[in-house]
């Protein structure tokens, strides 16, 4: 009995421990280095916390991180804005048998390859992409505008992927919304529009937060997009981060550079989680 | 007024529509004409451009780098995810709330992130970039996700199948292999999937940890070097293509038969 048990104690600490070994080796360990490498200068090495100082008085590094914020916001509130209407449509409009194929195809582009869509909206916004050259066919303007290497492409590609992922949530957030509600609110007299504000708005918002939130993370992380679509005008954090490994080799400005991108993606985790619950009660 | 919010809600999900669709219509549209800038006006159809990513050696290379990595990173993300799962769900672990959280902890992490502390760890390490080192990153953002999947749908119900066959004299390798894999088949198979695609897609862990021989999302990539380019825009639609395969494939097969 006694060998059994002990049998038994092996066996559970060997099925878990490989998933945790790795998680301990690849993930917890890096980043430990990351954190003692963000602490060393870049030439000669040595414990500093300049690579820290440089980040709030470098006003280049500092906007750095304005532009990301900003960018984000934006792309946040304007994604919730377009994908909340269309998900309702798609969740209320459209015959229930054409549903699943409806939102299939709404979010079949997100199948492509990232770095391929990015590229993509590089055609499409290009000097002479397919919007100038419609623009100027049809006499609208006579010079081609700078929309490629803008903020403005950056947000449009970043609007496009999101519009797709927050499609997605939405429309599963209002399936799941029991039709009860709208009916008590309809039989105490309240009308479509009224309904819709006063109830099935606040019972989906904390799946909206949830896919705003998601919307932040992926977003304020993003190297791609704003690589291929917004050029190096206005860099966000992430180019800012590879821009010190590529051409500096800057090791631990980068990784003091990710810590502070990381310690605030947490914050913003930290205050929608507390949104979040105080929503739910 | 009604018949007017009406029109007005069918012309939004139209106009929605073709904001999603437009940059993937014009991407498959002028990667099918010859000239050498796949810009309007539209002069085509013609295949010269696939002809010459199947012909270049660097792209097909790294179309069977990334297959490879992407199978062998989610077969261990799979194996890892699965095991653990099954160890924190049938047994009782001091800590457990606590070990589970941690192995999911990479979930909330960027990919830059996670990357860059692979890649100052190996640098520190005099650990060389290679497309293994690429793949072990790989493992980090999926083994997470195949965790959480295969672990949520470990039910109740199927403890006692597995106490059965206990009870009938197999040992626990035989319970693993006879009874809980051929189970929670479907969960499996569904963080396999997923993961593939997620590491069939990710460029900036491999783009950091690879040099020479590197995935496709990179090599891809390094071709936005020179610009607006037809041949980015046939890779582009191959790639797109190979996925919606995958998508109907995993549509028509798991998500019909839904589990009891």
């Amino acid at each position: 009995m006694n060998t059994a048990q002990n049998n038994g104690h092996a066996l559970r600490w060997a099925l878990v421990a490989p998933a945790l070994g790795w998680t301990l080796l690849f993930f917890v360990l890096p980043f430990i280095a990351m954190g003692l490498s963000s602490l060393t200068a870049h030439e000669g090495g040595g414990f500093t916390l300049s690579n820290y100082s440089q980040f709030f008085t470098n006003a280049s590094y500092w906007q750095a991180m304005v532009n990301s914020l900003q960018v984000t916001a934006i792309v946040t509130v304007v994604s919730v804005l377009l994908a909340y209407p269309f998900a309702w449509i798609l969740a209320e409009m459209v015959p229930v048998r054409w549903q699943r194929l409806a939102l299939m195809l709404a979010v079949l582009p997100f199948w492509t390859s990232y770095v391929v869509r990015s590229y993509s909206w590089l055609l499409v916004l290009a000097q002479n992409g397919v919007v100038n050259r419609a623009l100027t066919g049809s006499g609208l303007i006579s010079e081609p505008l700078q929309l490629a290497n803008t903020r403005l492409a950056t947000t449009i590609g970043f609007v496009h992927f999101f519009v797709m992922l927050l499609t997605l949530t939405i429309f599963a957030n209002l399936k799941q919304l029991s039709p009860s509600y709208r009916r008590a609110a309809a039989d105490l007299g309240a009308g479509p529009v009224r309904t819709f504000l006063h109830v099935v708005l606040p019972l989906t918002l904390p799946g909206i937060m949830v896919g705003a939130f998601l919307t932040f993370v992926l977003c304020i992380g993003d190297y791609i997009t704003p690589q291929i679509l917004g050029g190096n005008n206005e860099l966000v954090m992430p180019q800012l981060v590879m821009m010190q490994i590529g051409r500096r080799g800057d090791f631990p400005l980068a990784s003091a550079l990710s810590i502070i991108l990381m310690v605030v993606v947490t914050a913003a985790y930290l205050a929608c989680a507390r949104w979040l619950k105080i929503e739910r009660t | 007024m009604r018949a007017f919010t009406r029109i007005a809600a069918w012309c939004y999900a139209l106009a929605v529509y073709g904001f999603i669709f437009l940059p993937v219509v014009v991407l498959v549209l002028f990667s099918l004409q010859s000239t050498s800038f796949p810009i309007p006006p539209f002069t085509g159809p013609s295949l010269r451009w696939y002809q010459a990513v199947l012909s270049d050696t660097r792209l097909t290379s790294a179309l069977v780098n990334s297959l490879l990595v992407a199978s062998i990173s989610s077969a261990a993300a799979v194996t890892l995810g699965f095991l653990s799962a099954w160890g924190f769900a049938r047994f009782h672990l001091p800590g457990s709330a606590l070990l589970r959280g941690l192995i999911t902890l990479p979930l909330t992490v960027s990919y830059l992130i996670i990357g860059m502390g692979l890649l100052v760890l190996f640098n520190s390490a005099s650990v060389p970039k290679s497309l293994l080192a690429a793949g072990i990153g790989h493992v980090v953002i999926n083994l997470p996700l195949c965790f959480a999947i295969i672990y949520s749908q470990m039910g109740d119900h199927q403890i006692n199948i597995e106490r059965a066959a206990r009870d009938l004299g197999a040992p626990e390798w035989k319970v693993l292999l006879l009874i809980t894999v051929p189970v929670m088949a479907p969960a499996i198979f569904a963080a396999f999937f997923l993961s593939m695609t997620f590491s069939w897609d990710e460029f900036v862990i491999s783009f950091l940890l690879t040099r020479f021989d590197t995935t496709l999302p990179v090599e891809i990539w390094n071709l936005l070097r020179s610009g607006l380019n037809p041949k980015t825009n046939a890779v582009g639609s191959l790639v797109f293509a190979v996925s919606i395969v995958l998508v109907v494939f995993f549509e028509l097969t798991l998500l019909r038969r839904k589990p009891a």
